[in-house]
């Protein structure tokens, strides 16, 4: 999207909130959203980030500055008509329970006056695009789970294709597993719709995730900190940011760059077929180097080539074939999975090494522990020492996300933060 | 006791009893009229009165105490005042039987308003809902069920208290049980109240009724 380049997209200039009881909900804040780009509001409870989102779309007006959407002052606006070009999404979905999900997400189509034929067509569509089955359109959303409720409302949120989507905590409250399903969905939207989004959120972890940039907000509305993931966590402004991101930082770093961004070597090894007997290995290899692995530990695979488990080649049973032999638990990764995952598998892995697999899931290598240390101690350098991006807004968050999976956000920000 | 329910039996069933101006048919007809009009005014009033305040949430003071002051109020005395003032018609009686609908239309209306979900009215609001749309397209929606609770309500006691007509002369089924009172005649008084009894409870049952087929798509707790 050449256009979004650097193009501020909602901008807050000096804007505070002060409420008739005394309470600052933002205090003189100044920010600049760039277009296309997913920017992260976090902070605990209280801190505001709520408000400056509702700010965006006249569900609150500030006490004082200015709010400008695409350029023009937010007030200018009739408040309806502004939100109706605004994509909002909020925490239990806020969906219509009287109406079916088809129409739920038709509202907007139907309150711009599109026709209803037109308006069902297009929510069918993003029904599709959420990952919903087009049957579920006929149901009422009280006979959806948690998860299928937020997608409807992510769906209605992008029914009349608006360049601007404000998300307020969408998924604070489904489970885990949901919501990290849910974020991936968002990430694969995001990469091809590009929209400018706003996200509130008061888990770091998600943040960190999702986000181009990352503005943290302290008790009183007061912004401390406006930045990319890896800056944020190799540079916090203040103890207060640093308290925030938590003791785990390194590791949250290492959560943001894929295996294959960081150029992690593998090396081939010659693994074992389950369907070998076992008289036929031989301990301490088997024409293919260990290098890297510890003990005589061997890759189990399946006649395909995909690996199973690990397999103790020095303590074999009598007879059979490697599939009778015990294996211990193996999981396969890919150039896409991130530093912090192959980390973590190598720490569980009996073998301290972790087998890669090609995009068809079949074994290409393994990686030793201390290789992967390495390789992430390199990358952590280069992100801590990288110069700040221009102020205004991250190059990398109006210009193309490239990365072929959900990971690839940080695809981009390694590139700037490494070259 | 067992002659007087078959008196009473006798006299539900005479064919005698059916016909005619003073007959049971023409006296549920009135009874009808009456209640239905009494009823339909009241809604004509107290809804609008119960979305206003359940949209704007202001004066809700009025909404939660006018319910208490409706149970308060005398009707036979309201009938008494309006006939002192306005002579004899059939103003007394609507006015006493309207002020009875009102309260509980209004009182279940603006609970009907308020139990709508605010993460809903908000997201109506959000996607770019005016205040009107929000209102007629969201709120007045899912407030259906309680509204629909209080106009069956109001129906039932209207219904009930509509015999007051005949104190003033008017007619409907009061008719019986005044004219029985005066007469000494137990079972034609008994036959009255019967007759009001069924009308009230099979009203009641048909708006039921049509509440489960409206509401049939909601969540068990929001019917």
């Amino acid at each position: 999207m050449q256009s979004g380049k650097g193009l501020r997209m909602i901008s807050f200039e000096a804007v505070s909130k002060h409420y008739p009881n005394g309470t600052t909900a933002v205090d003189d804040l100044t920010l600049e959203l760039p277009e296309g780009g997913l920017t992260v509001l976090v902070g605990s409870s209280g801190c505001g980030k709520t408000t400056t989102l509702r700010m965006i779309n006249r569900m609150v007006d500030p006490s004082a500055g200015t709010v400008r959407v695409a350029g023009r002052d937010v007030r200018d606006s009739d408040a309806a008509e502004l939100r109706r070009s605004i994509g909002y999404v909020i925490q239990q979905s806020g969906l219509f329970p009287h109406r079916t999900v088809l129409d739920n997400i038709a509202t907007v189509p139907l309150l711009l006056g599109w026709g209803r034929r037109k308006a069902r067509s297009r929510a069918a569509e993003l029904l599709e695009r959420v990952g919903l089955e087009a049957e579920s359109g006929d149901r009422y959303p009280h006979q959806l789970s948690g998860g299928q409720q937020q997608r409807v409302g992510v769906a209605r949120a992008l029914a009349a294709d608006p360049p601007v989507l404000l998300m307020d905590e969408p998924f604070g409250a489904v489970d885990p597993v949901v919501r990290t399903q849910l974020q991936d969905e968002l990430l694969r939207l995001q990469r091809d719709l590009r929209k400018t989004v706003v996200f509130v959120t008061h888990d770091i972890d998600e943040a960190v995730r999702l986000g181009d940039r990352i503005a943290v907000f302290r008790t009183g509305g007061r912004l401390v900190q406006c930045a990319p993931p890896a800056r944020l966590l190799t540079r916090p402004a203040d103890d207060f940011v640093a308290g925030f991101l938590g003791a785990e930082r390194g590791l949250k770093l290492l959560s943001l760059t894929t295996l294959g961004e960081a150029e992690v070597p593998h090396e081939p090894v010659t693994p074992v077929r389950t369907d070998e007997p076992v008289a036929e290995i031989r301990v301490g290899g088997n024409g293919g180097s260990y290098e890297g692995t510890q003990g005589n530990w061997r890759v189990a695979v399946t006649p395909d080539g995909a690996p199973v488990g690990w397999l103790d080649a020095g303590a074999l049973p009598a007879g059979g074939t490697a599939g009778d032999a015990g294996l211990l638990p193996l999981r396969p990764l890919r150039d896409e999975d991130s530093l912090l995952a192959a980390l973590d598998e190598s720490v569980s892995s009996p073998a301290r090494a972790v087998a890669r697999v090609d995009g068809d899931g079949v074994l290409s290598g393994v990686t030793g522990q201390a290789a992967l240390h390495e390789r992430a101690a390199v990358h952590h350098t280069a992100a801590a020492t990288a110069e700040p991006a221009e102020p205004g807004g991250e190059p990398g968050a109006g210009g193309g996300r490239s990365g072929q999976e959900v990971t690839g956000t940080g695809a981009v920000r390694t590139a700037e933060a490494t070259s | 006791m067992l002659q007087l329910l078959a008196d009473l039996a006798r006299w539900l069933t005479g064919p005698a009893q059916w016909q005619g101006s003073g007959g049971i048919a023409v006296r549920l007809l009135e009874h009808l009229e009456y209640s239905l009009l009494a009823t339909l005014a009241g809604a004509v009033l107290a809804l609008p009165l119960g979305l206003f305040i359940g949209h704007t949430r202001r004066f809700a003071f009025l909404a939660i105490n006018l319910a208490g002051f409706g149970r308060a109020l005398p009707t036979v005395g309201l009938v008494t005042l309006v006939f002192l003032a306005g002579g004899l018609s059939m103003w007394p009686v609507y006015v006493a039987l309207i002020a009875l609908a009102v309260p509980v239309i209004v009182t279940n209306t603006y609970a009907g308003m308020t139990a709508v979900d605010p993460d809903v009215t908000d997201a109506a609001r959000g996607v770019g809902m005016t205040g009107p749309q929000v209102l007629f397209k969201v709120e007045l929606p899912l407030a259906l069920p309680l509204v629909m609770t209080g106009l069956r309500l109001a129906m039932i006691q209207v219904v009930s208290t509509a015999t007051i007509a005949a104190y003033v002369s008017f007619g409907g089924l009061g008719r019986y049980i005044f004219d029985g009172l005066a007469q000494r005649d137990l079972v034609q008084v008994l036959g009255g109240a019967v007759l009001v009894a069924v009308v009230a409870v099979l009203l009641d049952l048909a708006m039921a009724g049509l509440q489960r087929s409206l509401f049939r798509n909601r969540p068990a707790d929001a019917r």
